[in-house]
């Protein structure tokens, strides 16, 4: 049985030889492909912190098996920055103290940016908040990561 | 996680045939899945992948009203879908109300069918559980089973079904379209899921093999769709499963209710179709005096399996209260805090 996969991440093909069809896409990244962005916490699907974007829709890589993600696409923490440029939920993070260990940033931002994409939340709080529920912030960080999503939502939308 | 083969069928009688095999396990969205994997409550030695089989991820709407849902199509997809959210909307706020926004946008709607319980003894591999290892016994009887089940129970099994998308799918009478080796049957959605009785490793009808490929809702079912409303009380306000929830859903003539459709979750190991409760409706005003009456009838015969008597005065009330947010009309869009009982009701109290 070949377990040999082709994914693209950040824009980059891989060919990846699976030797073990337990391998999750989150372990892939991060110990195959070096990409230590996604963070592991709960690896139960729990928490969130392992969000990234699969074929453009917000997942949680940990209940991924790459077997199954032949020709996916993959978007992590690593693949947002355009060069030197942050990306403007990035950039709102920071402006708006979305964060204060950062541990679980990677995922709030990547899950952020599926939200904005996926366009039900509008600019009710509210609505952004319930969006985000699925990534916890032990620091509770949650204020400025509401703060954060709503203020680069409003300025990738005047930049589309 | 144990390891395992996994086998990628291009078509549907390849996945059964090879699902059919003892020890195999169906894969799709794999968020339930990976995760008792992730913990040793299930240890299937061939994972066959069904999220890529062609002509299941479709949303099918029919010229009569009904609707078919084809089995692989996503949570999120289901819920973001205008055509199906207007006729269906007690459907879209109950998905809307469950997991995550990632786990909606992975969960298929066989797989939520399919879920397993979120028992705590089911999980924990060192606790005693019938379901997990028949004749072991269950631990969760005398131990923490204040959210377990409050109708259909038996002294083998107290666990409940966690399904939000079940409530309002069995309320509004869907079907299940299955595929086996014999090929394809249907069983109403009411008939899908067994009650644990003295075999409660045996959850649903399905045989080895058989695949949920779809799920239809009646024409009829889109006649409610003004006066629909999902309510779930959760320990915490978003990202949790329900400690009771409710569908219900009113078709009004005349300022009277013609025909009521009401369920539960949370209650017991199946969502739970309160009949009798519909019936005593039909024709009332739809008035908070009726309404109480009919949530009496719908806990009939509910009795408590540990310290979760809780459960039933509350189940009660959250049926009478999703009788009055029904009545009181389908909201234009899901509201920002799906089925949440933190709004108000019209006229009535603000708090739970």
């Amino acid at each position: 049985m070949s377990l040999s996969i082709s994914l693209t991440v950040n824009g980059v093909v891989h060919a990846v030889a699976l030797d073990d069809p337990r391998v999750t896409l989150l372990d892939l990244l991060r110990e195959r492909l070096h990409l230590t962005g996604s963070k592991k916490g709960c690896d139960r699907g729990q928490c969130g912190a392992c969000t990234v974007l699969l074929d453009g829709r917000r997942t949680n890589a940990c209940l991924v098996l790459a077997v199954a993600q032949d020709g996916a696409s993959v978007t992590t923490i690593e693949g947002l920055a355009d060069g030197g440029a942050l990306h403007p939920m990035q950039q709102a993070f920071i402006d708006h103290d979305g964060f204060q260990c950062g541990f679980c940033t990677p995922g709030q931002i990547m899950s952020a940016v599926g939200l904005v994409r996926e366009g039900q939340a509008g600019s009710d709080p509210e609505r952004v908040r319930e969006g985000m529920s699925g990534n916890l912030c032990r620091c509770g960080a949650y204020a400025g990561i509401t703060e954060a999503v709503l203020d680069a939502q409003a300025k990738m939308e005047k930049a589309a | 996680m144990n390891r395992f083969e996994f086998l990628r069928p291009a078509t549907l009688p390849e996945a059964v045939n090879m699902a059919s095999a003892p020890g195999a396990a169906f894969h799709a969205g794999g968020t339930n899945l990976l995760d008792l994997m992730k913990g040793g409550i299930m240890r299937p030695d061939r994972l066959v992948d069904v999220s890529r089989l062609p002509g299941l991820d479709g949303i099918e709407h029919a010229a009569d009203g009904g609707v078919r849902i084809g089995a692989l199509v996503r949570n999120a997809e289901l819920a973001h879908d205008a055509g199906f959210a207007a006729r269906f909307p007690a459907v879209a706020e109950a998905l809307l109300s469950g997991a995550s926004a990632q786990l909606r946008n992975a969960a298929t709607v066989g797989g939520n069918l399919l879920q397993r319980t979120r028992c705590g003894y089911f999980y924990d591999t060192a606790s005693a559980c019938n379901k997990r290892q028949p004749g072991a016994g269950c631990d969760a009887r005398g131990g923490e089973n204040r959210l377990h089940a409050i109708l259909g129970w038996s002294e083998h099994c107290i666990a409940t079904h966690p399904s939000d998308f079940c409530v309002p799918l069995l309320a509004l009478g869907a079907v299940v379209e299955i595929e086996g080796q014999h090929g394809r049957r249907e069983v109403p959605l009411a008939g899908f899921h067994l009650l644990p009785g003295e075999t409660p490793e045996r959850e649903t009808v399905l045989a080895p093999g058989e695949l949920v490929v779809a799920v239809r809702l009646p024409a009829e079912a889109a006649h409610f769709a003004a006066h629909s409303r999902y309510l779930k009380l959760r320990e915490r306000t978003s990202y949790a499963f329900a400690v009771v929830s409710a569908a219900a859903a009113l078709r009004l003539e005349d300022g009277r209710i013609a025909e009521a459709r009401i369920a539960l979750g949370g209650v017991a190991l199946k969502p739970w179709r309160a009949e009798a409760a519909e019936a005593a409706l039909a024709g009332q005003a739809p008035e908070p005096a009726a309404f109480a009456r009919a949530a009496e009838l719908a806990l009939q015969g509910a009795a408590p399996s540990g310290d979760n008597g809780f459960k039933i005065g509350l189940a009660r009330r959250i049926v009478a209260r999703a009788l009055a947010l029904a009545a009181a009309g389908t909201p234009d869009r899901v509201p920002a805090l799906p089925a949440s009982p933190f709004a108000p009701v019209p006229g009535g109290p603000i708090h739970v």
